[in-house]
């Protein structure tokens, strides 16, 4: 499998190279879309410009980056492309590993549940087989090399792509089982961008279930393991923090980065739901929504593990999206990971009820977005509620997908322990529902 | 005290010709009131009013308090005192001065209200002075300062050196801000006017008739207090206040298109006498360009000269404290009558503009031209740029480029704004080659508010203040730097440090930008729709959170559930 995945590499960075040296960097860089305040690239290069006039970066309003990335650009800023290449790269690469394992682990699982018989005799064609499963990471990949999304993010030089790559690893590294890493892994995704946050407790599942800890409040020895595993968390976070601090000599970069991802002060239109609503707030609210929305953000992950304990991996993909989505600062390069993990769940196809839909809506909404931009900002014959509601549309088609897969996982499990053709009590044909 | 009121009456008396301006010794207070008419090459003529008054005593003494005022108004004495300010400078203008077509102006100042000032040292919070300095100066000027705050003031730390005495180099005491949209009108004059030891009742300030004034091109009135040494020795210090006035009627609106103007025709009133409580009361005409030009009457054999802005200019002095200036007819009318087309007038060597470049509301770029019309001198300009927080500037975009090739700023102080609190402040030392144009730009991106901080009309767009161009400019005229005591007002406004330049600050016009905006009828629409989007997020996973797949098993028609009812009552068995 090595072969077709370097052709793929070799094809994606291609494309991306080709865009790089055309008219079209400029102008992709510029999107509202795909760059925002926190991640668009002419903003490091302002703060590393302020940082040359002698100004800390974090005194003005115009860098929200961590000094992380300081550190790093601050050498490899006149290689900037290829860093971005290669970040791409090896998300993809670290997605198509860990879904590789995944698919082994799947296999594995079900043919020990299939050797003690604990399928009902019916539903033998919902299983999965290793010829369905062979180009699974490989199509893994191809979603996200080739995702109009992505090759937009890289373009641009959007510092998402980064943050996608960090992720990529840290999923690597879990599904691989090492905890170290992977808590330092998740330490520093957190330090990039908090959402990462949520993030915490499918890995954690995901440990217990490789270790066979019972996931119960009572037993010693799920605590034993969670308090370790959080303290490597805490303990790398403390560090990269303190570190953080060391470089700049200040904590100013925690308010510029972190109160500037919640307290949202900066209206510039996005694809996500924050910018317009707290454009049009009033005053007086205004604390409470802020707070309602972030905690939106938070909120899914406690009842998603209790729903999904079984199923870690899945809840890392739940939690990715739920994150692209209503996080503060969206771009398209967070869609795009997500969007990635779609070929995994590609067995899962005869259960979505509305993916027509959903694919149409999110291909409108893509293509719509530049142009009413476009007719607002540069015609000036629409005004801002025009492109607001491509924002809802396109976000509502994003909840749509993520609620139809979600759907559709558990309608599988359910067939797979009830049996695939149901029948009521007089013997004819049942149709499920949720009740 | 006979001793005293009598030395004060002496000093008031219309003085000795020729040496008006003695100091008499033991006097305290003393006012000066002057008016220079320039006419200018196109046929507008250009007025500058200045009245001075000088008093030696120390408002920021410590325990002692300033009681007894006279000629100096006692609101502004207050202020002084409260607020313990060493320099104050604030200026209303109306329109912009077009350097090209009027060269220099004696006092420059741009559109809007622009006030700055320097604090004593002893302040402990600068802010909480400027806050409430800006609040009390609104009352006393009927203006509208009030909607100075942190937002538009900026700490400049090179360009607003004081004027006055004292060397202080710490600009935290230091406060400049300026408003472009402020509009000058009759309830600004009245107030200003009241200011003055005579009020509008004698002397020069009978010509400040708000009908005329404000029928012109421009007009900038302005209130300038700064502590000054009384000799050449500089041996006890005085406050001095200038309050101006510069105006400069157009050919056409106010002229009625015919080359003549007379002091009736611009101000609807001759002079009748001098402000009797004023030591100096003269009247300039600049006639450096009689007889070719245009010719003056009544003629007078005073004949002054001064070097002013680089230039010798002979001036005719009309002196009002003498009687025989007002002639048989006990006023004083000057009548101008142009006689020639004139010629090129001399061109300025210092001269900016500024404008927006970019199409569409997401970015936008400034420009900023400045001209070096000196033949073969290259001199060094500071460049100073407030622009308020919702343009995001880039300063990693910054060009300077003379004649088409790079010129890299020798000092560069720039603090990037934070939202919502403090503006950018980016100041620059820029050598700008002889005969040459220097083009300075920067990129900027809008900024999209909230729907509260939109401005009334929102699609007029949002003023961003003028730029200040300072310069010590080659001079081609050696200039004076003697300190004499017969002066005249408008060339000791600048002090002369030295002979070969004079220092010129030239404003760029305010830009006007426009900003994206929301839908301001739509607040609770968004909120609505917005909630609608997050909320089908979290019903969607909240069915599928709580609820499991179950088989849909029919229910029973209604008559058959009441039935089974009443069956379980009975203790009967039910239907199915």
């Amino acid at each position: 499998m090595a072969a077709p995945l370097t052709l793929l590499l070799i094809v994606a960075v291609t494309i991306r190279a080709v865009l790089f040296r055309s008219s079209w960097a400029e102008l992709i860089s510029e999107r509202v879309e795909v760059v925002s305040p926190l991640n668009a690239w002419k903003r490091v290069v302002e703060g590393l410009a302020l940082l040359d006039l002698g100004v800390s970066p974090y005194s003005g309003d115009v860098f929200h980056e961590t000094p992380f990335m300081i550190y790093l650009f601050h050498f490899v800023v006149d290689y900037a492309e290829i860093v971005f290449m290669i970040a791409d790269g090896i998300t993809a690469v670290a997605l198509y590993l860990s879904i590789q394992t995944y698919n082994k682990n799947v296999f594995r699982k079900q043919k020990y549940a299939l050797e003690s018989d604990r399928y009902p005799a019916d539903c033998l064609e919902l299983l999965r087989s290793p010829k369905e499963m062979f180009y699974i990471p490989l199509k893994v990949a191809m979603f996200y090399l080739l995702n109009p999304f992505t090759i937009l993010s890289c373009v641009a030089k959007s510092t998402c792509g980064l943050n996608n790559a960090i992720i990529a690893l840290f999923i690597l590294c879990t599904l691989k089982g090492s905890a170290l890493l992977s808590g330092i892994l998740l330490a520093l995704a957190t330090y990039q961008s908090i959402y990462p946050l949520t993030l915490f407790a499918p890995a954690l599942l995901f440990f217990l279930q490789r270790l066979y800890i019972p996931v119960n409040l009572r037993r010693s020895s799920f605590w034993f393991f969670t308090l370790q595993y959080a303290f490597i968390y805490v303990g790398s976070l403390v560090v990269i923090t303190g570190l953080s601090f060391f470089l700049l000599g200040s904590w100013d970069f925690i308010p510029s980065v972190y109160g500037f991802i919640f307290s949202v002060p900066d209206l510039t239109p996005n694809i996500g739901l924050f910018w317009y609503f707290f454009a049009e707030m009033f005053e007086h609210f205004r604390l409470f929504f802020i707070c309602v929305f972030q905690i939106n953000v938070f909120f899914y992950t406690i009842p998603l593990s209790i729903k999904l304990k079984e199923h870690p991996v899945f809840l890392i993909f739940m939690q990715i999206a739920i994150i692209s989505i209503f996080k503060s600062y969206p771009t398209v390069g967070d869609v795009a990971l997500y969007m990635a993990f779609l070929p995994a769940w590609s067995h899962l196809y005869r259960f979505l009820r509305n993916i027509f839909l959903v694919s149409c809506v999110l291909l409108a909404c893509s293509a719509l977005f530049p142009v009413l931009w476009h007719l607002w900002i540069y015609a000036g014959s629409a005004n801002s509620n025009f492109y607001y509601a491509i924002t809802l549309l396109f976000n509502f088609g994003q909840i749509l997908l993520v609620s139809d897969y979600f759907y559709a996982y558990l309608r599988r499990e359910h067939h797979l322990t009830h049996g695939l053709y149901l029948k009521k009590k007089d013997g004819t044909e049942a149709t499920l529902v949720l009740k | 005290f006979r001793l005293s009121s009598l030395i004060g009456h002496i000093s008031t008396c219309p003085s000795l010709i020729g040496q008006c301006c003695q100091r008499h010794p033991g006097s305290v207070d003393e006012f000066q009131e002057e008016l220079v008419i320039r006419p200018l090459h196109s046929g507008d003529i250009y007025a500058s009013f200045q009245f001075r008054t000088l008093w030696d005593t120390d408002f920021l003494q410590e325990g002692q308090k300033v009681s007894h005022y006279r000629l100096f108004p006692k609101s502004l004495g207050q202020v002084l005192s409260k607020f313990s300010v060493r320099e104050l400078h604030i200026s209303f203008t109306q329109g912009f001065w077009r350097t090209m077509q009027w060269g220099q102006p004696f006092i420059p100042s741009p559109p809007g209200a622009e006030l700055w000032v320097w604090f004593h040292d002893t302040v402990s919070d600068v802010d909480g002075n400027w806050k409430e300095l800006t609040n009390v100066l609104s009352g006393i000027f009927c203006a509208s300062l009030n909607f100075i705050d942190l937002t538009n003031t900026v700490q400049p730390s090179a360009s607003f050196k004081p004027l006055g005495l004292g060397n202080a180099t710490d600009h935290r005491f230091l406060r400049y801000a300026t408003l472009p949209r402020e509009i000058v009108c009759t309830e600004n004059l009245t107030p200003w006017k009241k200011l003055l030891p005579c009020g509008s009742k004698a002397g020069l300030a009978v010509l400040l008739k708000s009908e005329k004034l404000f029928h012109s091109s421009f007009h900038s009135q302005a209130v300038h207090i700064r502590p000054v040494c009384q000799d050449e020795q500089c041996t006890s210090k005085a406050w001095e206040l200038r309050q101006t006035l510069n105006v400069v009627f157009d050919l056409y609106t106010a002229g009625q298109g015919k080359k003549e103007w007379s002091l009736f025709k611009m101000f609807s009133r001759t002079l009748t006498e001098a402000c009797p409580l004023a030591t100096s009361s003269k009247v300039y005409v600049d006639i450096t360009d009689n007889p070719e030009l245009f010719e003056l009457s009544p003629a007078t054999p005073l004949l002054s000269q001064a070097v002013v802005l680089g230039d010798r200019r002979t001036y005719s002095v009309f002196d009002l404290t003498r009687a025989e200036t007002f002639g048989q007819l006990r006023s004083l009318n000057l009548l101008l009558r142009w006689k020639g087309d004139g010629g090129e007038m001399l061109r300025p060597l210092l001269h900016a503009e500024r404008y927006v470049a970019g199409f569409g509301l997401q970015t936008g770029e400034i420009h900023t031209v400045i001209y070096n019309n000196h033949p073969y001198r290259a001199f060094p300009v500071l460049l100073m740029d407030s622009v308020p927080w919702y343009l995001q500037l880039y300063i990693h975009t910054l060009t300077v480029t003379s004649k088409s090739r790079d010129n890299k700023p020798s000092y560069i102080h720039y603090q990037p704004a934070k939202d919502r609190h403090r503006p950018h402040l980016l100041e620059m030392l820029i050598q700008l080659p002889p005969h040459s144009m220097t083009e300075v730009t920067v990129q900027f991106e809008r900024a999209l508010l909230k729907w509260t901080e939109y401005t009334p009309d929102p699609n007029h767009g949002f003023y961003v203040g003028s730029s200040v161009v300072s310069a010590l400019v080659p001079s081609m005229v050696a200039m004076n730097t003697n300190f004499t005591q017969d002066q005249p007002l408008f060339s000791s406004f600048v002090p002369v440090k030295e002979e070969s330049s004079y220092f010129v600050r030239v404003y760029t016009e305010p830009l006007l930008v426009n900003l994206p905006t929301p839908d301001f009828s739509m607040p609770y629409n968004v909120i609505c729709l917005t909630c609608t989007v997050v909320a089908v997020g979290y019903g969607s996973f909240y069915n599928l959170l709580t609820r499991t797949f179950q088989v849909d098993e029919p229910s029973l028609p209604l008559a058959k559930r009441l039935a089974n009812l009443i069956r379980r009552i009975r203790g009967v068995p039910l239907l199915t």
